[in-house]
């Protein structure tokens, strides 16, 4: 029983990245962040990259994701998204756009094949990132084998939840961020510079994402179709929750997980994929606005 | 992996200097250059594989061409992109056959595809050279089957693995789709024709990549063996988790059916170094027919670190058997083209390859490799000969009761 928790827990801990990210933006900015899953992507290829020409390790491609990709997602906003404020369904389509352009550059070796320069590590093919070797196999603990990668996996997702809920609720841009959840135009007559938190809250979102690709990179393909699935998990667990709530986050993330663990291990994966989807759906038709969400907005 | 578009197009203007040189040279061609196409994805997300396989035709044509062509006259072959979807591939079909007046195509990879276009070449009477190992299930007079079915990978497999392995409890594993099922059910009779048992048939969506439960599954099972079907990006996800898990390939061996050099190399060889594939041609066959194919292989693709696998060497092998084909009948018809290609012989780098005169699949070596931990593998089982394809062994054929016959599919038997 404690494995299948277990699994249970690392499969939450997986949707926790990918919507940790999601939940802040969406939360914040009330943008639907289709590019996210490419985000994921480009930590992935991070961590490919940095491997083959860096010769650095899984560890130290984490810090390097983030920073790579927190600057991206800087980018992105200020081209694009700032732009699109308040328009839903725009930035929907403008993100999407977006992460078909992070693709097919990263299928293009950023355009470099045009020119005949081959980046190794880049292009259609599938990719993999080598797991240090004490990540590798497993450990007892209280009579069952944990997998030692997947418990990385939950402790690095832990730290980055802390980390996520003392900016959030310890430092004065986090209250500035919460009071912008809230009510946006509240915050701005208080002089909340509303763009500039924005904008960090997407850097920082789009950072998280990143560390998100680099944990996936040690037991998935790397390829540059890997994030598109990504984003309906991530806003699975996002509407489950309740938007702009970091405690409905951790919680919608966990159970999820932990469905799909326990219907997997008595039926099959296609199955329990089906249940969860099931539930999401109940939630959300018994209490439209998530499972933990604030009044207003 | 090693392909990317400047690849290809340095691929493609190879292809075409190759065309081109014998013209230009001494032997220039008396007659009109022979029509073949060549149809499969060029973009989309099969992309990777399929070009892999367009390479091939191309490169035998090269050299059909560099060494006379075909009734003395040149191929040129018409590349058509099926962009990784089945009904482009019906589209492009028709045109092959209908706009270019082609009467031989190479091409499809998936089963999709292959269904999605047969309907066009039984319609019009125009042949189909697929290479790609299938599911069976299938008998047309329109399609020459190049690739292994069912049976040729696992009729010595399954004994192999009961005898020479010692293992007796297999788990079958597969993406859930028309070919790990149609393979767990010749499995199935081949287990239990061993004397051996299967505790589990279990399957997981198409391009699933979450493998935590299903390993620990496989795990609690009791089995002392994987037989895995699964296909495409997952395979390297569950060599992976299962190393992950602390499964070790040695206690519990994973036996595949679809890993290839191509799997291995994209999920870091040591994952699946001790694990088994099944397949007619390896890239390690030590002949050197074989050594001679990969490097004339690698310098028509311009990468000298290419791999070769078993599609990618029928591909190439079954341009020659058409060859053959035209000319023993000296027509270019398919009716001329089926009935030369009946019983003809090719001495492929994997090996002799023969047409079964009546099903027109081909007869083909089963192989058994074990990866080693430099992603080749070592070739620990052989026929002696090739054996013939039975494409409904899931249904009872029989080399002495066939299915499939020159005349047809015998359908009555099928329900039987």
């Amino acid at each position: 029983m404690l494995d299948i928790l277990f699994i249970g827990l690392s499969l939450g801990s997986i949707l926790l990245l990918v919507a940790l990210g999601l939940a802040i933006t969406y939360g914040a900015m009330g943008v639907i962040n289709m590019a996210h899953g490419e985000m994921v992507m480009i930590g992935a290829y991070v961590a490919v990259l940095s491997g083959i020409w860096l010769k650095a390790s899984l560890l130290l491609a984490i810090p390097l994701a983030f920073v790579v990709t927190a600057l991206l997602g800087l980018l992105i906003e200020r081209l694009v998204v700032r732009r699109l404020y308040g328009r839903l369904l725009d930035t929907l389509l403008a993100t999407w756009g977006i992460a078909i352009l992070l693709q097919q550059a990263v299928r293009l070796e950023f355009g470099l094949s045009f020119f005949g320069i081959h980046v190794e590590g880049l292009g259609a093919g599938l990719q993999n990132v080598a797991v240090p070797a004490y990540l590798q196999g497993t450990f007892r603990l209280a009579g069952a084998d944990i997998n030692a990668y997947r418990t990385f996996i939950i402790a690095v997702t832990a730290a980055l939840t802390l980390a996520t809920w003392f900016i959030l609720y310890r430092t004065a841009g986090g209250m500035q961020v919460r009071a912008i959840i809230r009510n946006p135009n509240m915050a701005a007559a208080c002089g909340i510079d509303v763009k500039r938190v924005n904008a960090m809250t997407f850097a920082f979102g789009s950072g998280l994402a990143g560390v998100a690709g680099v944990m996936m990179s040690g037991f998935k393909t790397v390829f540059p179709d890997m994030g598109t699935t990504m984003v309906v998990d991530g806003f699975m667990v996002v509407v489950t929750g309740g938007v702009g709530s970091l405690f409905g986050t951790i919680l919608s993330s966990g159970l999820l997980g932990e469905i799909n663990a326990l219907v997997a291990i008595g039926t099959n994966d296609i199955l329990a994929r089906a249940v969860v989807f099931g539930v999401v759906i109940l939630v959300i038709l018994v209490k439209p606005s998530g499972l933990f969400s604030f009044k207003g907005r | 992996m090693v392909f990317n578009r400047r690849e290809f197009l340095k691929t493609a203007a190879t292809a075409s200097a190759a065309l081109a040189l014998p013209a230009l040279g001494s032997r220039a061609f008396a007659a009109d250059a022979i029509k073949v196409g060549a149809l499969y994805s060029q973009t989309g997300g099969l992309s990777v594989a399929e070009k892999l396989l367009a390479n091939g035709v191309m490169m035998a044509v090269a050299e059909i061409n560099a060494t006379g062509g075909v009734l003395g006259r040149p191929v040129e072959v018409v590349v058509e992109d099926g962009a990784s979807d089945p009904k482009t591939f019906s589209e492009k079909a028709s045109k092959l056959i209908l706009k270019d007046k082609i009467s031989t195509v190479f091409g499809c990879h998936t089963s999709a595809s292959r269904k999605a276009v047969l309907p066009i070449f039984e319609r019009r009477g125009a042949m189909l050279f697929y290479q790609t190992h299938y599911e069976g299930f299938e008998c047309s007079r329109n399609v020459v089957y190049s690739g292994a079915v069912p049976n040729q990978q696992l009729a010595n497999y399954i004994p192999w693995i009961v005898e020479k392995l010692g293992k007796k409890k297999f788990f079958i594993v597969g993406s859930n789709y028309v070919y790990p099922r149609e393979m767990a059910k010749v499995s199935k009779k081949l287990i239990e024709a061993a004397g051996a048992e299967w505790v589990a048939d279990e399957y997981l969506e198409l391009g699933h990549s979450e493998w935590a439960v299903m390993v620990s599954k496989i795990k609690e099972s009791g089995a002392d063996v994987v037989l895995s079907n699964v296909v495409g990006d997952s395979i390297i996800a569950f060599y992976r988790e299962f190393k992950n898990q602390g499964l070790s390939q040695e206690v519990l061996p994973i036996c595949a059916t679809v890993t290839s050099e191509i799997e291995i190399a994209a999920m870091g060889a040591e994952y699946a170094a001790g694990s088994y594939t099944s397949f007619p041609y390896f890239m390690s066959i030590d002949t050197p027919a074989n050594k001679s194919f990969i490097d004339r292989f690698r310098t028509f693709v311009n990468d000298p670190k290419a791999v070769t696998y078993h599609s990618l060497e029928a591909a190439y092998f079954q341009v020659f058997l058409w060859k053959q084909a035209v000319e023993k009948s000296g027509d270019l018809s398919a009716d001329a083209i089926r009935a030369g290609i009946r019983g003809q012989t090719y001495e492929a780098p994997g090996g002799k390859v023969t047409t079964d005169p009546d099903n027109l699949h081909c007869w083909l070596t089963p192989r058994i490799g074990q990866w080693q931990a430099d992603g080749q593998s070592k070739v620990v089982n052989a026929y002696p000969a090739p054996i013939k394809p039975l494409p409904y062994s899931a249904y009872g054929e029989t080399e002495s009761n066939l299915f499939c016959t020159s005349n047809g599919l015998d359908a009555a038997k099928l329900k039987g």
